[in-house]
């Protein structure tokens, strides 16, 4: 009877194990599959900044909170997967971002500070890679809109290739190019003619505009108003300015724990690369408006390594090192341990510290001479160094956090200092959706 | 000198790569043992590109855009 029973369970067990054959190998048939949501990511931030210098005022400090700035930036990113014919795996990525600011400077593009002092950003992105996971090789393309506020618009468009290694290792190549159209606001005491404009030979239409993005025409006849262009649209005058970058990375699993990345950019600039409405003043009291080389290489190299130490501690560490054609060069070291509570719940503290040498057309407010040819009073060009300190917290249990698709949740916040006095906070949160 | 020091041990770390096969690879693939930046330090690196004078190299923009305000 023993025997009996062994040999119908083992012939029970054969069956299975034959049926469980055939559902493998029908299952196994490949079949594309057709692209299909993935992931979606959701991020929020709040941005508050407090500074006394403002490129918009030539960086001068009698204006107190001159460079007070918010910003409530809202994105979400979607990812589709899925596979084709030649078992390539396609990835789509939409994404969205619409920012809203206020900044104090704005309304000083007026020269009496009464002008809207805030305005909206809104970039959407889409993003396509085809990646053979036989072959370890990818390819993927992209584009970039932007408008903003004050600026017109940015368009980006890219290309990348990238290749695993059997040594578990990686090489990616990318090209980005953007073609951006900058929108020639002056500051209010500089009015524009635009010559093209004249109805007639001796008229000529002054286009006055301000920080709020509206324009008003004036008809002059020989130097004197006579009165307001109802016949013409006013429109702003643009110009270009293009960033190439070719940037290549090299990422290596160096052993169980640790793993490594080099990447590599080089850019080119060109076009105006100033702000219209960034002023500066002079020695003698004059101003003017800022004016930069139409040019501008940047060459950031920076390396990244991660170390899982032990079961519960991961050390993700970061250095860059910058240079370019105008002076600036800097240097970026960031270090950030995320402990991990449980195997789903982890804190990340986090600290930053960033340096740079000026630019050398940089002078601070009222130094700048009128034989010199270039000149700007923008802080970000100045030598300072900043550090920026915070934590994150990542939520990731694998049944979700409430519902079954929200998978992560992370919350981060961050304090910046600079040198130049400038102080901000930002705290940012995201959430996934699978 | 740290940024030498830094290349140098990048460089031998990587000269010295030990074949780490798929199912070594669980803290390797931990998602907080990512090469790239999160998601939720995206308007982070923005703001930073914005404030100072150096960008890219980092996962982030290196142009495009205004951040003029």
């Amino acid at each position: 009877m023993k025997k009996l029973s062994l040999s119908v369970i083992g012939m029970y067990l054969m069956m299975a194990h034959a049926f469980s054959q055939t559902n493998a190998t029908d299952s196994t048939g490949y079949k594309p599959k057709k692209l299909k949501l993935d992931e979606i990511n959701l991020v929020t931030s709040y941005y508050d900044q407090t500074a006394d210098k403002s490129a918009v005022m030539g960086g001068r400090t009698d204006y107190k909170g001159i460079a007070d700035v918010t910003d409530f930036a809202n994105g979400i990113d979607v990812t589709f997967i899925g596979w084709d014919k030649k078992q390539r795996k396609n990835t789509l990525a939409l994404g969205l971002g619409v920012d809203y600011h206020t900044a104090a400077s704005q309304a000083y593009v007026d020269s009496n500070g009464t002008a809207k002092n805030n305005g909206t950003r809104i970039y959407p992105t889409i993003n396509w890679t085809r990646e053979n996971e036989q072959k370890g090789t990818s390819f993927g393309i992209g584009a970039y809109y932007s408008a903003e506020h004050n600026y017109y618009h940015s368009i980006g468009l890219n290309g990348s290739v990238s290749k695993k290694n059997k040594s578990n290792g990686e090489f990616s190549f990318k090209v980005v190019g953007f073609f951006d159209k900058i929108n020639m606001i002056y500051p209010s005491e500089f009015y524009p003619v635009d010559s093209v404009k004249n109805s007639q030979s001796s008229d000529s239409i002054v286009y006055r505009t301000s920080a709020s993005g509206q324009t008003q025409a004036f008809v002059y006849n020989n130097g004197q108003l006579v009165g307001n262009s109802k016949n013409h649209k006013p429109e702003t005058p643009t110009k270009p300015r293009n960033t190439y970058t070719a940037s290549l990375a090299f990422s290596q699993i160096i052993n169980q724990r640790l793993q490594g990345s080099v990447e590599m950019d080089l850019v080119y600039q060109t076009g105006y690369l100033g702000l219209p409405f960034h002023r500066v003043y002079y020695n003698t009291g004059k101003d003017t408006i800022e004016n930069l080389p139409s040019q501008r290489f940047k060459l950031p190299i920076g390396f990244r390594l991660n170390y899982f130490l032990g079961d519960k501690i991961i050390i993700r560490s970061y250095y860059r090192f910058y240079a370019d054609s105008w002076g600036l060069v800097s240097n970026t070291a960031n270090l950030e341990v995320p402990v991990k509570i449980t195997p789903f719940f982890s804190i990340s503290p986090f600290y930053r510290f960033y340096m740079q040498t000026a630019a050398r057309y940089f002078a601070p407010y009222a130094v700048h001479t009128e034989q010199e040819q270039y000149f700007t009073s923008n802080y970000a060009l100045a030598a300072f160094n900043s550090n920026l300190f915070g934590a994150g917290l990542r939520l990731a249990p694998p049944r979700g956090i409430f519902t079954n698709s929200l998978r992560v949740l992370e919350l981060r916040y961050g304090h910046y200092t600079q040198t130049t006095d400038l102080n901000a906070n930002i705290i940012s949160l995201n959430l996934t959706f699978k | 000198m740290l940024r030498y020091g830094f290349l140098l041990f990048t460089v031998f770390s990587m000269a010295s790569c030990a074949h780490v096969k798929e199912y070594q690879k669980s803290r390797i693939n931990d998602s907080e043992m990512s090469l790239s930046n999160r998601h939720v330090e995206k308007n982070e690196l923005n703001a930073e590109s914005y404030r100072e004078g150096s960008s890219g190299a980092n996962g982030g923009k290196t142009g495009g855009g205004c951040g003029c305000n």
